[in-house]
């Protein structure tokens, strides 16, 4: 924004910030919070001309900075517009702000510890962008309330703009406020100019839901408000706000009697399913013979798992939950995998990442490259859709995945339909289709039953290996662990989803869900952010955690320790990029060649070996209390105990475990 | 007869030329474990032929592997999500020697011997 627009002698309208903002006053419009920075008495004229800072010191300056004040200067003449800002945030009850510093936020920076007193939101110390948003992404799938992240002006954004997506794939609300200095007249020259941009949102814009750059101090208000509703209005998504330098550091300006107000927040009610849409979905489901519910991210909150319940039950439908979030018990006979959409008449979708994927297959060893794909469901099979996704309108980042044609399609979000649906469909079960559906649950019981019996036999396999199997690892967790309130708050090391199929998952914080845009480096940021959450919850947190997504962004291990976050963090280290491992043995076999493996185990250029990553020292370094290598899979239980007792102590610990590749 | 089936038919004979000659029959475990390892076998079905329900869609190796026959010519012709690996790239003898590996896996515990599988 232009500081000095109406030094032009353009005869047209003149819009000049300073002249908009003096005389304003501060009242806040919600009459829930009165902004202090209303109260301050606002001196009159220009704020001094600022002067760019890499030139020499004037003697004025080397004066100032190596003398004894005299008196309070009150540079700004008045009190500063991050005050405002300030105020505006601490009606949004924000709790945490975990942000790397940088200049081009300082002005609120210094705003949000000396003047709010750095409470509501705490600002957390990050090492990394990427860090701040991804402890915000965890925080919110704990919580159900966004966390505020600051970043600095491009680079800033662009180390954050990875985890943002990853938030936009996963549907969930980040505040991200970055600092520019848009005057390119008075900014200061050198890095402060190159760290600006025109349009610094535009970088993210494609995975935001919404985002602005506020020119006022009462726009700032309006927009963070409306920024905060938007990414709380299901689909959730990252909402990014662009601060100007300028904006932050001058002066609240009173003007013509008119007053800097705070907009009332008030949470959109999510979007529901059409009433007849909702009774089409009904009928089919209760005439079916084999319906099968299909969840992703359908309950938001622990209520969402119980309407989950009562529908599959009211149906006695097999549920298969794809994971995104916990939607569903594991542990109830109606939990199951995803073969049995195989045999559907009826097939409901809820909140699903990708519906294509979940009744067609891909494999990918077709000729040339191209991959192979086959449909799994009857050509007559039915079905449902209720996605609040539909509502999304961004074309450029296809995480849409394919098109599926359904035959009920509801733009709407699952958890708010699901009452009026369970209801619907309890209307439509005519009584002499009671019998049959009560078989069907006695089918499901039988085949659940087998299913675990089959599944422990599998985890047998290979039990006493060295490096120590994922099944193993799995299983010595749980059985630390299973008599507290735990939290599996990030698995990003593939261990062959054990923990789903032997952990009795039933709560909807037993299991967060992965990163949503697999951008790798989600899983310790997440996990601390979720950890940070569950301390406050007085829950236990645990994360299995993999090598290669540890390596991005270790940092945040440190924040972990510097504000006291517990998390017992158990390595999945199979010293190797395991997936992109696979693809180059995959390719090599496609074109006929041995792969080249360079002295590793691996692939060139996929392996994490030759040196061996000392996660245990890595994370000591940084205030953990860590243990490793752990290769014998008899040292494991006993590492884990100790390991759990630390973290009861309030502290993060770090298990680096040798493990099997998935 | 299709292009696939005719695949298989060839790998079969393939694997029936290992069968009746020395290096199959001289076939020896611990060199198994090491081409299993060199030709990236592990790399989805684990170091013990334990399988994941992620990169083998459960399927186990060991203990107890397919006969060889079958083996070989599903190494040979597989269209499914693991590659097909030839002669070339994979000699007979070598997938001679993994099946010798994979048969000397031991079976594992009964799960309700072990007492965090119990629970």
């Amino acid at each position: 924004m232009s500081r000095k627009i109406s030094s032009t002698k353009d005869s047209g309208p003149k819009v000049d910030r300073r002249k908009f903002l003096t005389g304003v006053a501060v009242a806040g419009a919600a009459g829930a919070m009165t902004p202090q920075a209303a109260n301050a008495t606002v001196a009159a004229g220009a704020a001094t001309a600022r002067v760019p800072s890499a030139l020499p010191p004037t003697a004025w300056t080397v004066a100032a900075e190596t003398g004894t004040p005299q008196k309070d200067l009150a540079r700004i003449g008045g009190v500063a517009g991050s005050d405002f800002m300030v105020d505006v945030i601490k009606t949004l009850d924000i709790k945490y702000l975990p942000s790397n510093c940088a200049s081009s936020f300082r002005g609120i920076h210094e705003s949000l510890i000396n003047y709010g007193n750095n409470k509501m939101p705490e600002f957390l110390t990050c090492t990394h962008e990427e860090s701040g948003v991804g402890m915000g992404h965890g925080y919110f799938k704990v919580t159900g309330k966004p966390l505020m992240t600051l970043c600095h002006g491009t680079v800033g954004l662009q180390h954050a703009s990875m985890a943002i997506y990853n938030a936009w794939c996963d549907r969930v609300p980040v505040i991200v406020v970055g600092g520019n200095d848009l005057d390119a007249a008075h900014r200061p020259p050198g890095v402060p100019t190159v760290h600006s941009a025109q349009d610094i949102n535009a970088l993210v814009r494609d995975f935001t839901k919404w985002d602005d750059t506020p020119v006022s101090l009462q726009h700032f208000a309006q927009s963070m408000v409306r920024a905060y509703k938007i990414s709380m209005t299901p689909p959730y998504g990252p909402v990014a706000i662009s601060l100007d330098a300028g904006l932050q550091q001058e002066p609240v300006k009173h003007h013509n009697g008119e007053k800097l107000y705070i907009p009332k927040y008030t949470p959109t009610s999510a979007p529901q399913g059409d009433t007849n849409a909702v009774r089409e979905a009904a009928r089919l489901l209760a005439g079916a013979e084999r319906p099968v519910i299909v969840v992703d991210r359908a309950a938001r909150t622990e209520n969402g798992v119980r309407l989950l319940v009562q529908l599959a039950e009211a149906l006695q439908a097999r549920v298969v939950d794809m994971g995104a979030r916990m939607n569903f018990p594991k542990n109830h006979h109606l939990s199951a995998g995803i073969a049995v959409v195989n045999n559907a008449d009826v097939i409901i979708g809820m909140e699903l990442t990708d519906f294509w994927a979940v009744v067609n297959s891909f494999i990918d060893n077709g000729d040339h490259g191209i991959g192979i794909n086959q449909t799994k469901i009857k050509p007559e099979t039915k079905l449902i859709s209720i996605n609040s996704v539909d509502l999304n309108t961004k074309a450029n980042y296809q995480d849409f995945q394919r098109f599926q044609a359904v035959d009920v399609a509801m733009a709407a979000d699952a958890e708010t339909t699901l009452p009026s649906l369970i209801e619907a469909v309890k209307s439509a079960i005519q009584n002499d289709r009671k019998a049959a559906i009560a078989k069907r649950g006695e089918a499901a019981k039988k085949a659940h039953t087998e299913v675990r019996e089959r599944t422990r036999q599998a985890a047998a396999l290979a039990w006493d290996a060295s490096p120590i199997s994922t099944a193993r690892m799995s299983m010595e967790i749980w059985g630390h662990i299973k008599d507290l309130d735990w939290s599996l708050v990030a698995q990003t090391g593939n261990v062959s989803n054990w923990p789903h199929r032997l952990w009795p998952m039933e709560k909807h914080h037993h299991w967060l869900g992965h990163s949503g845009g697999y951008g790798v480096g989600y899983g310790i940021a997440a996990a601390v952010g979720a950890a940070l959450a569950n301390r406050d919850l007085g829950r236990f947190s645990v994360n299995i955690q993999g090598d290669g997504d540890l390596m991005y962004a270790p940092g945040v291990m440190w924040t972990a320790a510097k504000h006291k976050i517990p998390l017992l963090t158990v390595m999945h280290n199979n010293r190797g990029y395991h997936q992109e491992l696979m693809h180059v043995q995959r390719l090599s076999s496609f074109r006929n060649r041995v792969a080249s493996l360079g002295g590793d185990i691996g692939p060139i250029g996929t392996s994490i070996m030759n040196p061996d990553i000392e996660y245990h020292k890595l994370a000591e370094s940084m205030g953990w209390w860590a243990k490793g290598p752990i290769t014998d899979p008899e040292k494991l239980g006993p590492a884990i105990r100790e390991a759990v007792a630390v973290v009861k102590s309030g502290q993060p610990a770090l298990l680096n475990v040798w493990t099997q590749p998935r | 007869m299709s292009h696939q089936m005719f695949r298989v038919v060839l790998a079969a004979l393939a694997a029936g030329v290992v069968l009746g000659h020395g290096p199959a029959l001289a076939a020896d475990a611990a060199k198994g474990k090491a081409a299993f390892m060199k030709y990236g076998c592990w790399q989805c079905h684990g170091i013990e032929g334990q399988g994941s329900a992620i990169t083998s869609a459960g399927k186990v190796l060991a203990p107890d592997p397919m006969p060889l026959e079958t083996f070989v010519a599903f190494v040979r012709s597989t269209d499914r999500a693991m590659p097909p690996y030839s002669e070339k790239v994979l000699p007979n003898e070598d997938l001679a020697d993994m099946h010798a590996y994979l048969s000397a896996i031991p079976k594992p515990k009964d799960y309700k011997s072990i007492p965090l599988l119990r629970q």
